[in-house]
């Protein structure tokens, strides 16, 4: 098990997510950044279906009651374990009573936690991923103990660590695709989006995230349609949103651009007042 | 029912793994059909390759598992299976019918509404549960359905400010819509009843008993019904199998 001794701001687990439930509005959810939280899983030789905890801004501390191995991957909220500062996306061994806990951020949004086996928390839905009305709970809370396995081996931590594309936290550039809607727009709408650079607005979570400017809109709703992940939709405000993991799986706002799936990983470690700009591929 | 009723659709990419088909910008039941005669058809000759299908009012979206690598080839492949005159077992279609208070403790603005629309409280009821309502779809929570077929007297503006707590089990008409919040949630319709019924229940094999096709109707029932029906939250609605 592992005991949390501190929830921290924003703390859930999370796998792959929901999958074959969209016909009864059951969103997907899972990682934010399911690149971070891949590394994380293949560090371990874990599968990538295994179930991690999405940190968001750290705060949180845990007690090990289980031999383990970990690796955290992601965000840097300078990990420590019994206060010795730790090395991101590599192999890390945990003993019984090990406390894990995070200090400063560093850079980035959400890290990932990963254990040998994964977190083995109840699956409903086939999935792990915490999600309100569908899952018990949708944050951990203090002294929630979370089923993990025992892991006793003399496997020795790595000594090299993963490098990984620092562009992946710093990059403002968000690759899309034009979304459904994209050619209601007009011509001076399509410059405004392909050229500005938007700032993200203190509204933004797992849900969603709204973008500060505003693109002049007087492009009608659409009938209820199909979103996903990475969908941008243009509000009858003018204020662009992008949604992330929990989104709704219908909406009825035009949807103007589509991010790819490497650009939804970028922006899960992006916060309010972070900027963004869109690249359109076609 | 094998045949295609031959209603004009297009594609369109939606990213990489998704693709979404369209049909006209209106709310029509022989559209929905045709919509979910095509899912079935699509689940049919490609269940593994589609992970999810998500119906909307003119629209059918499939949700790849992986990249779709040739857009052009799937799509005329679509098109084949839409043409194809393939042996379908249709699920039967049900009528479910759903008891609700329309009682002023849990229809907290049907005085509002009435007093704006001059029309009666007890009208405003026999309105909204004489109707049969078709399920088009599911979205916005899980088990939250979208239903045709409100009567146009009806059709009442959204609350300006939407509250930031409605019940679970609420009835409202917002809009030309009506529906159930199946869940606690932020809502902006206007809540005229309750329902004892539970939308949604991840313990159950079927957490959401109703699927886009089905019809549903609101049976009016007293508060002593209500509570009797809400101490048995276990309870299944009375459904009638409609003949295809």
């Amino acid at each position: 098990m592992i005991k949390v001794l501190k929830s921290g701001f924003y703390t859930s687990v999370q796998d792959r997510g929901r999958k074959g439930f969209g016909s009864i509005g059951v969103p997907i959810s899972g990682v934010m950044d399911s690149y971070s939280a891949n590394i994380a899983n293949s560090v371990l030789k874990n599968s990538l279906e295994n179930a991690v905890l999405e940190i968001t801004f750290g705060g949180c501390e845990f007690e090990f009651t289980n031999e383990t191995i970990i690796c955290i991957s992601g965000a840097n909220f300078s990990a420590k374990i019994n206060n010795e500062p730790i090395t991101l996306n590599s192999r890390i061994k945990v003993n019984i009573n090990d406390v894990l806990s995070f200090g400063k951020i560093v850079f980035g949004v959400r890290c990932y936690l990963a254990v040998k086996g994964g977190f083995l928390t109840n699956s409903v839905l086939k999935s792990r991923s915490f999600y309100q009305n569908i899952t018990e709970d949708f944050l951990i809370k203090k002294d929630d103990l979370l089923p993990i396995e025992s892991y006793i081996s003399d496997l020795r931590p790595l000594n090299a660590a993963v490098i990984i594309d620092e562009l992946h936290f710093v990059s403002n550039k968000i690759g899309c695709y034009k979304g459904p809607e994209f050619d209601l727009l007009d011509e001076f709408q399509k410059k405004e989006i392909e050229t500005h650079i938007f700032t993200i607005s203190n509204d933004n979570n797992r849900m969603g995230c709204r973008l500060n400017e505003i693109v002049e809109n007087k492009i009608p709703s659409i009938l209820t349609s199909a979103v996903i992940p990475g969908t941008v939709q243009l509000t009858p405000s003018g204020k662009l949103i992008i949604l992330m993991r929990d989104c709704q799986v219908t909406g009825g706002y035009p949807r103007v651009l589509q991010l790819t799936d490497s650009a939804i990983n970028q922006m899960a470690q992006k916060t309010t007042n972070n900027l963004v700009k869109f690249i359109l591929y076609d | 029912m094998v045949l295609n009723l031959g209603f004009k659709h297009t594609y369109k990419a939606f990213g990489n793994k998704t693709i979404l088909i369209e049909w006209s910008s209106i709310i029509d039941e022989v559209i929905l059909e045709e919509i979910l005669l095509f899912k079935e058809k699509i689940k049919k000759e490609k269940r593994n390759s589609i992970i999810d299908f998500i119906v909307g009012y003119n629209s059918l979206t499939l949700i790849y598992e992986k990249e779709v690598l040739n857009y052009f080839d799937e799509v005329s492949n679509l098109e084949l299976i839409y043409k194809k005159d393939l042996k379908l077992l249709v699920k039967g279609k049900f009528l479910w019918e759903i008891p609700v208070c329309y009682d002023l403790e849990f229809g907290i603005d049907l005085e509002e509404v009435s007093s704006k629309s001059k029309i009666s409280i007890e009208q405003i009821i026999n309105l909204h549960s004489e109707k049969t309502y078709s399920v088009f779809f599911i979205g916005f929570l899980p088990g939250f359905l979208y239903l045709g077929g409100l009567d146009s007297k009806l059709f009442f503006d959204r609350r300006p400010t939407p509250r930031l707590n409605v019940e679970k089990g609420s009835v409202a008409i917002g809009g030309s819509q009506t529906g159930v919040y199946p869940s606690k949630s932020a809502g902006g319709w206007n809540i005229i009843g309750k329902t004892p019924l539970i939308f949604f229940d991840v313990k159950k094999d079927k957490p959401c008993f109703a699927n886009a096709g089905d019809k549903i109707k609101f049976k009016p029932i007293s508060l002593e019904e209500f509570y009797e029906l809400a101490r048995n939250n276990n309870f299944t609605p009375f459904k009638l199998l409609l003949n295809d």
